[in-house]
C-alpha cells in the first residue's frame, strides 16, 4: 500500500540510481537521521549513552570497516581489534603531543594512520587467500597488541601500560574526559558515523566498489576483465582500516576514557565485530549496523530481562548470553549467510506486494 | 529451570515494597577466566550484608541491599554496570578489578561516589589529597611488593643482595603495578631483578618457566589472578623450583590457586592482607543467619576459602564506614557524599574486630585525608597440602615507607598535572 514504487517517476540518472528508490524509504530515513541527531540528544541519559547508544555507534563503524573488507572485497580479517588499537593508541599520542590538536582532526588522522598499517599488513594478500589471509591477519592482531604492550613509547611510559585520554572540548563542551555529558559524546560519535556511513555507501557502489566486489566474486576473472588486484586489495585493506581505526580511538577517547590494550582490543574484539558483520549481514551496509545493534543491544536486553524483572542470578544470565550469541551464528551460516540485512530485503519484498501478493 | 522459575517468583514477591535502603553495589564476575577468584569474593561480599540485614536489621536501623552486576573482569561491562547501578544510591563501588578501577578512578571523581580498591587498584589513590573519592587500604600493591622483599630480608638475616629474584606478572596494569618498588628496592637492597610478564588470561607459561629454569633464580614472586596463579603454579612444581622460595601475592594465595596442583603445591607461599580459616565468631552466626536460611550467596559452598574472607573482609569494612557516616552525619540513610566521610574517619582497632566477632582478623588501622592506604602491612601464609590448609607464618609484616611514600607523591602529583587537580582535603 504505502510501501511501492508506484507513481514514483524519476526523470534523471542520478534519481534513479539513488541509495533509497522508494518514497517512503527516503522519508523513513531522513525521519531517522531528525531523531537520531535532533530528539535522541535531549532524551539521552549517562546510562543509556553508555550502556548503549555509543558503543553501537562506535561499533557500527567498525562492522562497516570490516564489512568492506570481508563483504564487499572478500579478505577474512580476524586483525580487526588489533587495527582498532592502533587507532587507539594513533589518538592517544596524537592528544598528548599535540595539545591544541582539535578532537575531529585526532580522530581522522587516527584513522590514517591505521590506513597505512593496515595496507601493510595487507600485502600478504596479494599473495594468499581465504584462510591463510585470516591466519596472517591473526598474526597482524597478536604482533600489534604486543607491541603495544612492549613498547612503552605508545604508552608514554606510564608505570601501569595504560593510556588514558587527557579532557579535550570542541566548541567550549567535553567530548572526552570523565565530565563529559551523555549528549556530547553521542552526538560526536553520529556526527562520524553518519559521514562514514555516507563515504561507505557510495563507494562501495562506485568504481572502487564494483572493483572489490569483483574481486569477491572471483579474483581471476576480475583481473582478465582489467582490475588491478594490487590495487583493489590495498584500498580495500586501507579503507577497513580507516574506520576500523576511527571506530578504536572513539572507543577508546569517547567511551572508555582508558584503556589497556591486551584487554580492550584482543582477539575477543575482533571476533566480536566479524560476527556483528556475519549477523548482520556480509556485503550490506544496513547489516553492519543490524549487526551491530544486535551484538550491543543483546546483553543489555537479557541482563534487563533476567536480572532487573526477573531476579536470575547474574551468572546465569551472563552464560545465557554466551549460549544465545552461539546459537544465533549457527543459524545464521546455515539459515540465512546473508543476515539480518537479507531478512530485511525480504521483508520488503514482501511489503512491496502486501497485501496483494498475487 | 525450576530453580530458575521459583526464583522469579521470589524476586517478584520480594521486589514489590521498595524502601529506603542502603545500596552497596557488587560488580562480580562469576564468569570468565577470572570467575574462580570472583565468585568466593562476591559470595563474602553478599553474605555479610544478609548478616546484618538478618541479624543486626541492617546498619543502624536501615536495611541494606547488595546490588549485584556481572561484569565477566571485562572493562566495557564494568562500566556498562557502574551506569546501570550509579543511579540507584551506590554508596560505594568495589569492582575487584584493576582494570575497571582504572575506568571508574575519574568517573567516581565526576560523580562523588567513593571507590574502595581493596588491595589493588591504583596505588598512589593512597594519597587521598589527589584521589578524594578513591580508597585502597588496608594495603596496596606496592607495600605487598615491599612486605615480599622485608620477608625474604629476614629469611636471609638482613641481607640479600646478589640474590635473584624474578617477578612472574599478569602483563596488564594489574601485574605491572609492583615493578617500580620492585625496581626501587632492588637498587637499595642490591637483589638482581628479572621481570617475566605472562599474557592474559595466563594459559601457556611454558617459556616463561623455561627462562626461570636457566636463569635459576633465587627466589620466585608472582603478580597474578586468575587462571593463571594454577598454571604458574603448576609449571613451577613441573621444573621442581622450591616451593617455598615461591611467593605469590594475596591474590595468587587462595585454595583454587594450589589445589588444583595437589602434593606438589605443598610449601607454596603468598602474602595475605587479613586472616584464613573458618575459626572466628562470625562464622556461627553466618551459619545459623544466612546459612540455615538457604540465603547463602551463591551455592554457599565457599564459606571459610581465602577470598570468601577477603569478600566479608571487604564488606565489613564498607559497613563499618558506612556506620560512620551514619555517627558523623546523625542521619540513618546517608548518601555517597557521606560515605566518603564515613570512609576517611575509619578506625579499625582490635577491639572494634574483637567485637564484630573477627578478631585480628585484619590489621589495625586508621584512614585519614592524607592518607587513604592504611597500615600497609601484610602476613606470609604457606600452603600445608597435606591438611588442605593456609598456615600463616609472619606475623604483621609492614612495608618500606621509605621507599613507597616518596614514590606515591611522585606518581600521584603526576596523575594531579595531568588532570589538573589542585591537591587538597575534601571539605566534609
Amino acid at each position: 500500500m504505502l510501501y511501492r514504487e508506484a507513481g514514483d517517476f524519476k526523470t534523471s540518472y542520478g534519481a534513479d540510481n539513488q541509495t533509497f528508490p522508494i518514497a517512503f524509504d527516503r522519508r523513513a530515513y531522513w525521519v531517522m537521521l531528525l531523531v537520531a541527531a535532533v530528539i535522541l540528544p535531549f532524551l539521552v541519559n549517562d546510562y543509556w549513552a553508555n550502556a548503549f547508544l555509543v558503543p553501537f555507534l562506535i561499533y557500527a563503524i567498525a562492522a562497516l570497516g570490516l564489512n568492506i573488507l570481508t563483504g564487499y572485497c572478500g579478505q577474512v580479517s580476524l586483525g580487526t581489534g588489533g587495527f582498532m588499537a592502533v587507532g587507539a593508541y594513533s589518538s592517544y599520542k596524537l592528544m598528548t603531543a599535540f595539545p591544541w590538536m582539535d578532537m575531529i582532526t585526532v580522530t581522522i588522522l587516527s584513522g590514517v594512520i591505521t590506513a597505512a598499517v593496515g595496507a601493510l599488513f595487507g600485502l600478504p594478500s596479494l599473495r594468499i587467500k581465504g584462510f591463510y589471509l585470516a591466519v596472517a591477519t591473526l598474526a597482524a592482531q597478536f604482533f600489534l597488541v604486543w607491541m603495544f604492550n612492549r613498547v612503552g613509547w605508545f604508552y608514554n611510559y606510564s608505570a601501569s601500560g595504560q593510556i588514558s585520554a587527557p579532557e579535550r572540548t570542541m566548541f567550549g563542551i567535553e567530548v572526552t574526559g570523565p565530565n563529559t555529558e551523555a549528549w556530547a559524546q553521542y552526538l560526536f560519535c553520529l556526527f562520524f558515523v553518519i559521514i562514514l556511513a555516507w563515504v561507505a555507501r557510495n563507494l562501495t557502489r562506485g568504481t572502487v566498489g564494483r572493483q572489490w566486489m569483483a574481486i569477491r566474486d572471483m579474483d581471476i576473472a576480475a583481473e582478465i576483465i582489467g582490475v588491478n588486484p594490487l590495487k583493489a586489495k590495498l584500498t580495500a585493506f586501507a579503507v577497513s582500516s580507516f574506520f576500523v581505526g576511527i571506530s578504536g580511538a572513539l572507543f577508546f577517547t569517547v567511551y572508555l576514557g582508558a584503556v589497556e590494550v591486551g584487554e580492550v582490543y584482543g582477539i575477543q574484539k575482533s571476533f566480536l565485530v566479524l560476527f556483528m558483520v556475519i549477523i548482520g549481514g556480509l556485503g550490506s551496509i544496513f547489516g553492519s549496523f543490524a549487526g551491530a545493534a544486535f551484538l550491543v543491544l543483546l546483553p543489555v536486553m537479557l541482563k534487563l530481562v533476567g536480572v532487573d524483572l526477573l531476579g536470575w542470578p547474574t551468572d546465569i544470565v551472563a552464560h545465557l548470553n554466551l549460549v544465545i550469541v552461539g546459537a544465533l551464528i549457527v543459524f545464521f551460516l546455515v539459515v540465512e549467510p546473508h543476515g539480518l540485512a537479507q531478512l530485511w530485503r525480504l521483508t520488503k519484498e514482501k511489503l512491496r506486494l502486501w497485501p496483494f501478493p498475487h | 529451570m525450576k530453580k530458575l522459575g521459583t526464583l522469579t517468583v521470589a524476586a517478584i514477591c520480594a521486589a514489590a515494597p521498595a524502601m529506603a535502603d542502603l545500596v552497596f553495589p557488587s560488580l562480580s564476575y562469576r564468569t570468565g577466566p577470572y570467575a574462580a577468584g570472583g565468585i568466593p569474593f562476591a559470595d563474602g561480599y553478599a553474605d555479610y550484608f544478609t548478616l546484618l540485614n538478618e541479624r543486626d536489621g541492617g546498619i543502624g536501623g536501615v536495611m541494606t541491599r547488595v546490588l549485584e552486576c556481572e561484569t565477566g573482569y571485562n572493562t566495557e561491562k564494568g562500566v556498562e554496570c557502574y551506569e546501570s547501578t550509579k543511579g540507584e544510591g551506590s554508596l560505594v563501588y568495589q569492582p575487584l578489578s584493576t582494570g575497571i578501577t582504572y575506568q571508574l578512578i575519574p568517573k567516581t571523581a565526576a560523580d562523588g561516589i567513593p571507590l574502595h580498591t581493596m588491595g589493588y587498584g591504583r596505588t598512589s589513590a593512597a594519597n587521598g589529597e589527589v584521589f578524594n573519592n578513591v580508597f585502597n587500604y588496608p594495603a596496596n600493591y606496592w607495600d605487598g611488593a615491599s612486605v615480599a622483599i622485608n620477608y625474604l630480608l629476614d629469611e636471609n638475616g638482613g641481607d640479600i643482595s646478589g640474590k635473584k629474584i624474578a617477578l612472574v606478572y599478569h602483563n596488564s596494569a594489574y601485574g605491572k603495578e609492583p615493578i617500580r618498588t620492585l625496581e626501587e628496592l632492588s637498587a637499595k637492597h642490591g637483589f638482581e631483578l628479572s621481570l617475566l610478564a605472562v599474557d592474559h588470561p595466563g594459559q601457556e607459561q611454558k617459556s616463561q618457566w623455561l627462562q626461570i629454569r636457566r636463569e635459576r633464580p633465587d627466589y620466585v614472586i608472582m603478580w597474578g589472578w586468575g587462571v593463571m596463579n594454577q598454571v604458574a603454579i603448576q609449571e613451577a612444581a613441573n621444573i621442581r623450583f622450591p616451593m617455598e622460595n615461591f611467593i605469590g601475592n594475596w591474590w595468587a594465595g587462595s585454595e583454587n590457586d594450589v589445589t588444583p596442583v595437589g602434593e606438589a603445591a605443598n610449601g607454596y607461599k603468598s602474602l595475605a592482607m587479613h586472616n584464613v580459616g573458618d575459626d572466628f565468631p562470625i562464622f556461627a552466626d553466618i551459619q545459623s543467619y544466612v546459612v540455615d536460611k538457604g540465603l547463602a550467596a551463591g551455592n554457599g559452598d565457599q564459606i571459610g576459602t581465602v577470598l570468601y574472607n577477603r569478600g566479608l573482609y571487604a564488606a565489613m569494612l564498607a559497613a563499618e564506614a558506612a556506620k560512620n557516616a551514619q555517627e558523623i552525619h546523625g542521619v540513618a540513610d546517608i548518601t555517597p557524599a557521606m560515605m566518603r566521610d564515613g570512609m576517611e574517619a575509619l578506625v579499625v582497632d582490635e577491639a572494634l574486630m574483637e567485637n564484630l566477632g573477627m578478631p585480628n582478623f585484619g590489621p589495625a588501622f586508621s584512614v585519614s585525608c592524607e592518607n587513604h592506604g592504611g597500615s600497609g602491612q601484610a602476613k606470609v601464609q604457606q600452603w600445608n597440602a597435606a591438611t588442605g590448609e593456609w598456615e600463616i607464618l609472619t606475623d604483621w609484616i609492614s612495608s618500606d615507607r621509605d621507599v613507597i611514600d616518596p614514590l606515591i607523591e611522585e606518581d600521584s602529583m603526576a596523575y594531579a598535572a595531568e588532570n589538573g587537580i589542585t591537591p587538597s582535603c575534601a571539605d566534609s
